[in-house]
This record gives structure tokens, C-alpha cells and sequence, in this order.
């Protein structure tokens, strides 16, 4: 029985979300104490539920990007002919993450303008570190007498890539994903400081105008989404390690 | 018929098969004994080419195994190893249908060949051939690896201490399974492993590795009468070695005429079982029975002692 109170707090979280986005004046008296001076309690400037999609639809694009890279990169350095590129392209990926995105974003608005693109790239940049990392790190621990096995039977390089080796990395896989993703919905509020679509303009109006109110709620709808999702992808997750036959390793 | 001829194989300075030649006959159970590091792992996987040999040739049925592209060579031998390396996300039919999914097999042929080693193995295709690997006993799994080895008919098998993670009980049933599988197909086998019990249970012939050399090659009867070096010796065990021999005959060859009192023996098993027993129950002689419950003869303690002496 207790098993099911996190997913009834998950549906839960998932109906207010849709409710507040569906129609935020619903929960107006919630947000009014928190406002000034007769200010507005709930974002006016715009559309939550369409700035919200706009938000999530720059993550998955970023991310998108990010897994077709680092799942390419990851596979390119630990082949036989690639390895000698694993310390160059370990460090790129690094230097991706160290780097703060609001520099990124400085640094490409000159490059590509305002708008969509330099979050895009920021997010593409700090997004790529964790799917790389945990690509490299399945791909590199199947175990050795799976392999052996494989070769054994007469699979070649690749067939033992697609057959073997990329099936079961796919939790490992998943699990960067889950992060990069985490990290990306949380970042691309800033995107909003150059003028793209983000949840972030409702934090930034909120802080332009003082109003408490719009803080949170932006906030708010990010820390709710990024639940979610986390929660989702978890799932997936376990789902995939399950199929695998890892079962021990997750429960 | 296997030739090996010179092989050797060298990493860096150090040489871990060194000039190995050696000729393994069509249809007989060939084990490699040695002790960890003593090459003999290398010189199995020289055969399928799961490692190139710096120098020397390897010819199956008289062609160079270099003549084609290793996956392709690989895939007309079978290799099973232990820990059997199943793969985890692939159910049991999906794992024995490994090679003929890759030699491009139709569907149904595949089925039918999966189930018959499924049923040969005794696991009911019906029960085992959907499930995962991780929801097999470890004995299963083993059969499992065997089944995918075999799984396109190869004229030789090879095993890498296909039984080692296995317990004493269901390891007996393997190797039985084993000579049983060999008898069927008559496939060629070559066995690694590091116990010398098993090399003489199973093998038609054994050869001793030690350092990366080929120490003794012969039958299990030669090797017990006459190691060849102080180090085959030791692997026998000295102590071992008469109750060695009599578990290499069976009781039929040992059987006098006459009769005696008390529990009977099979004519089919060893003549180490016939002497323990015998020991054991405290008597000089006991009865010997056929297939059928018939009294055939006798075999004595006597008897069976002097042939647990040392050839001449």
C-alpha cells in the first residue's frame, strides 16, 4: 500500500501543473498575500501554458543535440580506431560544462543575435558532459564475458555495438539524459536575459516589478517540471535496467 | 582434424604459448591441463582466432585458419565459456539463435534448431526458451551456453572452464551431458580447464601446459603411467593416481567369475566406484550385475588392486 503514496504525489503534482496552466486564475487567491500594492498575482504578460511549452520545446531541442553528439562521441573514442581521441574530446566535453552558460550566452549574442539560438547553444554546451560521461561509461564496463561471447560467436565490431554493447549501456545512457535534461530545464530560465521563450521572463518580470508572486511562479513551474520529468525518465529507466536483465542493480 | 604447428604467441618479451605443435584427431575430446598462466587459455583462442598468433599456423580439416576473416571463422566454430557470458537482455531462444541469425538462417529453421538443443539439454522449449537469463539456475544458464555454442552444428566446440562456476553435483551432470552431446554430433572438442580430475574424466587425450610449453600430450592412461615431468606429476596428485586409473575403466573389464554376498555393482560404472564401495561395506568381493539385474560375476578387491597398479 505504501508503495503507491509517491505515485499518488506525482499524479497529483501532474493535475495542479496542468490546472494552473489550464487556467492560472484558479489559484489567484493562493498568490495574492504575496503581492504589493494592488500588483497583479498572476503573470499577465503573456501566456504561462504557451511559455511553458516554448521552454520545454528549447530543452528537448538542446538535449536532442546533446545525446545525437555525445552518444556519436562516446561510440567514436572507444573504438579501436577513435581511442587515441578520448582524452581531446573528454576535455572539450569538460571545458563545455565548466564553462558558465550566462558566459556562453554573452559570448554568443554577439555571434548569432538575440533570441532562441545562444540558449540553445548554452544548453547544447552544458547538456553534452553527463550523456557523454555515462555513454562512455557503458560502453566501457559490458561485461567482459558478454563481449567475450560475442566475439566468440563471430559478431563483428559493430554488430556487436548495435547487438550488444548500446542495448545494455542503455540505462547508464538514460540516466545522463535524465541529468543533462534536469540541468537544461533549470538553465534555460536564463535564456530569457537574451530574449528567448522561456519560463524565465515570468522570474524576471517578477524581479523587474518586485512582484513575489511572478518569482514563484515561474520558479515554481520549473521545479515542477523538472520533477516530473525526472521522475519519468527514472521510470524509463528501471523499465530498460529490468530488460536488461539488471535487475539487481537497481532495486 | 586440428594441426597446430609452431605456434607460438608473444606479448611484448615474454612468450605465453611457445612453439606448440600438436594434432587433435576428428571426433575425440582433447582437454588442455595447466595451472593459471600457462598459456593454455591463449593457445584455445589462437584456434577461433580470438587472438592472432605471432607466429606459426593453425589448418581445420587441413585449411590455414587465417583463409577467412575472423568473425567468419568464428562463426563455424563453437566457443563456450565460463560464466557462460549469456546475453542479458536477449532471452534464451534469442541467445542459442546467436550464430544462425548471423550466418542469415530463416526463422523457422532457427526455431527448430533452438528447440532441439533446448530438448537435447532437457529444458522444455516451451518453458525456457522466452525467459531471461538472469531467471536461470546457474546449471541452466551453463546448458544454455552450451546449446549457443552448438547452435549451427560446428564440427569443433571449444570451452574455456565451461564448468568451473558450476557446484560439484551439477558439474558431474554437465560433463555428463557433455560425452553425451560428443557422442551425438561427434564433434570435436578441445576442453580447457585446471583440473586434472575432470581432463581424465572426460578427455580422449590430454595435453599439459606449463610456462607457455606443451609439456605431455597423450592419452589419460599414458599420462597417469608416465608423466613426463615432475610437473605433470604434481598436477596428477601422486596420491591420486592409482584411484585415477581405475575410474578410467569400467567394471565389465574388471569382472571374475564366481559369486559373492551382498549388494550388487553395475558392469557400467568405474572400477573407483566398484573399489570405494567395497572398501567401504568392509568385503573382499561383490556382485556384478548387467543391465538387466542378472549376476554376472564378481569383482574383488584383489583384482581391482592390481589393476590400479602402474602400467608397464
Amino acid at each position: 500500500m505504501r508503495a503507491w503514496i509517491p505515485t499518488i504525489l506525482r499524479l497529483l503534482l501532474l493535475a495542479v501543473l496542468v490546472a494552473f496552466l489550464a487556467n492560472p486564475y484558479w489559484f489567484e487567491p493562493l498568490f495574492r498575500p504575496l503581492t504589493q500594492n494592488g500588483a497583479p498575482a498572476i503573470y499577465n504578460q503573456g501566456s504561462l501554458l504557451s511559455l511553458t511549452l516554448q521552454h520545454l520545446k528549447i530543452v528537448a531541442i538542446a538535449t536532442a543535440a546533446a545525446i545525437v553528439v555525445a552518444i556519436s562521441l562516446a561510440i567514436l573514442v572507444t573504438r579501436p580506431a577513435g581511442a587515441e581521441f578520448l582524452p581531446l574530446s573528454r576535455s572539450l566535453v569538460n571545458i563545455g560544462q565548466t564553462f558558465p552558460p550566462v558566459a556562453v550566452l554573452a559570448l554568443a549574442v554577439p555571434a548569432v543575435g538575440f533570441g532562441e539560438k545562444p540558449t540553445l547553444i548554452a544548453l547544447f554546451l552544458y547538456g553534452l558532459l553527463p550523456i557523454f560521461e555515462n555513454t562512455l561509461t557503458g560502453l566501457t564496463t559490458t561485461p567482459a564475458n558478454v563481449v567475450e561471447a560475442a566475439r566468440g560467436a563471430g559478431m563483428t565490431g559493430r554488430q556487436r555495438l548495435v547487438g550488444i554493447e548500446l542495448p545494455l549501456s542503455v540505462p547508464v545512457i538514460l540516466a545522463g539524459i535524465r541529468l543533462s535534461v534536469v540541468i537544461s530545464l533549470a538553465t534555460a530560465t536564463i535564456g530569457s536575459t537574451v530574449a528567448a521563450k522561456t519560463l524565465g521572463e515570468v522570474i524576471i518580470a517578477g524581479l523587474l516589478s518586485n512582484n513575489l508572486a511572478f518569482v514563484l511562479q515561474g520558479g515554481l513551474l520549473v521545479a515542477a517540471l523538472a520533477v516530473l520529468i525526472y521522475d519519468a525518465l527514472s521510470a524509463l529507466e528501471r523499465m530498460a535496467a529490468r530488460r536488461m536483465g539488471q535487475v539487481a542493480r537497481n532495486d | 582434424m586440428i594441426e597446430i604447428e609452431h605456434i607460438t604467441k608473444r606479448y611484448g618479451e615474454t612468450a605465453v604459448v611457445d612453439d606448440v605443435s600438436m594434432v587433435i584427431e576428428p571426433r575425440t575430446l582433447t582437454a588442455i591441463v595447466g595451472t593459471s598462466g600457462s598459456g593454455k587459455t591463449t593457445l584455445l583462442r589462437m584456434i577461433n582466432r580470438l587472438v592472432e598468433p605471432s607466429s606459426g599456423a593453425i589448418r581445420i580439416d587441413g585449411v590455414d585458419n587465417r583463409s577467412v576473416p575472423g568473425p567468419q571463422l568464428r562463426r563455424s566454430i563453437g566457443y563456450a565459456i565460463q560464466g557462460n557470458g549469456l546475453f542479458p537482455h536477449r532471452t534464451v531462444a534469442q541467445n542459442i539463435g546467436t550464430v544462425p541469425v548471423l550466418l542469415g538462417w530463416d526463422t523457422a529453421r532457427i526455431k527448430a534448431r533452438v528447440d532441439e538443443l533446448l530438448s537435447l539439454l532437457q529444458l522444455d522449449p516451451a518453458a525456457f526458451g522466452p525467459r531471461y537469463p538472469h531467471e536461470l539456475s546457474g546449471g541452466q544458464q551453463q546448458r544454455v551456453g552450451v546449446a549457443r555454442a552448438l547452435a549451427a552444428g560446428p564440427n569443433v566446440l571449444l570451452m574455456d572452464e565451461p564448468f568451473g562456476a558450476l557446484d560439484p553435483i551439477i558439474r558431474t551432470k554437465a560433463q555428463e551431458d557433455l560425452r553425451a552431446i560428443q557422442k551425438r554430433f561427434g564433434t570435436t572438442i578441445i576442453l580447457v580447464t585446471h583440473d586434472m580430475e575432470e581432463a581424465v574424466h572426460l578427455g580422449d587425450r590430454i595435453a599439459v601446459m606449463d610456462a607457455g610449453k606443451l609439456v605431455q600430450y597423450a592419452t589419460p592412461e599414458e599420462i597417469l603411467a608416465n608423466p613426463a615431468s615432475d610437473f605433470v606429476e604434481t598436477l596428477i596428485g601422486a596420491s591420486d593416481r592409482p584411484f585415477r586409473l581405475l575410474s578410467l575403466g569400467e567394471v565389465r573389464d574388471a569382472v571374475e567369475p564366481g559369486g559373492a554376498e551382498g549388494a550388487a555393482i553395475d558392469v557400467d560404472a568405474t572400477q573407483r566406484d566398484a573399489l570405494a564401495e567395497l572398501l567401504w561395506s568392509g568385503r573382499g568381493a561383490m556382485p556384478v550385475t548387467s543391465g538387466d539385474g542378472k549376476v554376472i560375476g564378481r569383482v574383488t578387491v584383489e583384482g581391482l588392486v592390481k589393476r590400479a597398479a602402474r602400467p608397464t
